[in-house]
């Protein structure tokens, strides 16, 4: 769209809701929030983007296809459901680092496995709109 | 009048009317503009309702859905607006 006002904003708009993606995605195990919001968030700061100023400019951005974080998002996941075997618990159960680290909080599995999740939520939506974007 | 009066039997009952209000005009528009224009507004009083009901139960947290709650409805409304553009262009 020719507005230069949203053209303006939405260059700000994306670091900003990034950012509140990714504290929606930290904050996500005891509070409102989690991977699959906080990568909805990060879906729409692009999807804003390249309702401004074009698709293009936006794939010029992320750099590679969107598709291939959804393979990512789910291979962490796996792992992060792995990883209680090495220490001979069953599959996915939580561990948990006893420290809590400032400004991320507690880290465990379960951080891990939201994170996947994170990605492919990304992966997914950016999929879709993209189609559906250039199909119209 | 304490506050929580103040929200329970005036400010609700403003909003609730209000979307009513909205709803008709959402059944009626004449064009999809303002169908669209009067959805962004549902929304939005929906926000305030869920101030309110935030401050009734003094819950903070649910401050944020409706910060999430905004963001969507803008992405629609940005999204239904683009559209629309395009869609004149091709006629």
């Amino acid at each position: 769209m020719k507005t230069i006002i949203f053209k303006t904003a939405s260059s700000y708009l994306l670091p900003l809701l990034l950012l509140f993606a990714i504290f929606i995605l930290l904050r996500g195990h005891y509070l409102p929030g989690g991977g699959f919001v906080g990568g909805l968030i990060a879906a729409i700061a692009f999807v804003l983007h390249s309702f401004a100023n074009g698709i293009e400019r936006t794939r010029g951005i992320i750099k590679f296809h969107p598709g291939f974080l959804m393979p990512i998002g789910l291979s962490i996941a796996l792992c992060s459901g792995l990883a209680p075997l090495l220490v001979g618990s069953p599959f996915m159960t939580g561990l948990w680092y006893h420290n809590p680290i400032p400004v991320i909080g507690m880290i465990g599995t379960a951080l891990i496995f939201d994170i996947g999740v994170f990605l492919v939520v990304i992966g997914v939506v950016l999929t879709i709109i993209f189609t559906i974007s250039e199909t119209i | 009048m304490s506050l929580y009066d103040y929200l329970y039997y005036i400010i609700l009952p403003i909003l609730s009317v209000s979307i009513l209000i909205i709803f008709v005009r959402f059944i009626k528009g004449p064009t999809l503009s303002d169908r669209v224009v009067a959805l962004d507004l549902i929304i939005t009083t929906g926000i305030g309702i869920i101030a309110v009901y935030s401050i009734h139960t003094n819950q903070p947290t649910f401050l944020d859905i409706a910060m999430i709650l905004a963001l969507i409805a803008f992405l629609g409304t940005v999204a239904f607006s683009y559209y629309l553009e395009k869609r004149e262009r091709n006629d």
